[in-house]
């Protein structure tokens, strides 16, 4: 796709795409969304990029290497953060008995390590809806 | 807002109807963002945010595109 407004449009509105990603898995304890809804934004931004702007470049961005690291970094944080919930007070996920601050109610710092296992979740979702695209993109190509 | 409610459970069946009747994959695949787009706000609707934001996110965003690629490889008509 070569359209000079298209390319614009798309510039200037991933970022708001991926901080408004960001800002919903962050939140995912104290308003709606969470995780799975956050990443999914985040890698629906990814793949508009690759529409428009080629699937050669969208690769150069994230490449298969990179998302073999944020695919696997995201599951491992999460199963860490479980194993300190075994560690610290005997069950899977233990949250404010471990240790982990409780924060003041209502704000993003709150709710012990629940942002925290937001963060693995989305990277892991983010990663895997872009490696399906390029998988079927580029397959076509072959 | 019942009738709200009522009015979008009616467009959804006519959406649905019109996914089955049509030829067309490409269009089958707008007419279903649509169905989910509406899904979306009935979730809303019925008070429950969550679910109606996944449902805009995954529903009407990757599962769209992700139809569209594999039609890409495939036939437009079946």
């Amino acid at each position: 796709m070569n359209d000079i407004i298209v390319k614009t449009v798309a510039r200037i509105l991933i970022p708001f795409i991926q901080l408004y990603g960001i800002f919903i898995m962050l939140h995912g304890h104290v308003s709606p969304g969470g995780g799975f809804a956050g990443g999914a934004m985040i890698g629906t931004s990814f793949v508009l990029y690759t529409l428009v702007f080629g699937i050669d470049k969208s690769k150069k961005k994230f490449s298969e290497r990179v998302s073999e690291y944020a695919e696997s970094g995201g599951i491992l944080l999460y199963i860490a953060l479980g194993l300190i919930g075994i560690i610290m007070a005997g069950s899977f996920l233990t949250n404010i008995d471990a240790g982990f601050p409780k924060g003041t109610p209502g704000s993003m710092f709150s709710g012990g390590m629940i942002p925290l296992l937001m963060i693995g979740i989305g990277i892991k979702v983010a990663s895997t809806f872009i490696t399906l695209f390029h998988t079927l993109i580029e397959e076509e190509e072959a | 807002m019942v009738w709200l409610n009522a009015l979008i459970v009616v467009f959804l069946i006519v959406c649905a109807i019109a996914v089955e009747r049509t030829k067309d994959l490409v269009s089958a695949v707008v007419i279903l963002s649509a169905y989910t787009l509406m899904m979306s706000v009935l979730w809303l609707m019925l008070h429950t945010p969550d679910v109606a934001l996944t449902e805009a996110a995954i529903g009407a965003g990757v599962t769209c595109i992700l139809f569209l690629a594999v039609i890409s490889r495939t036939e437009r008509y079946e």
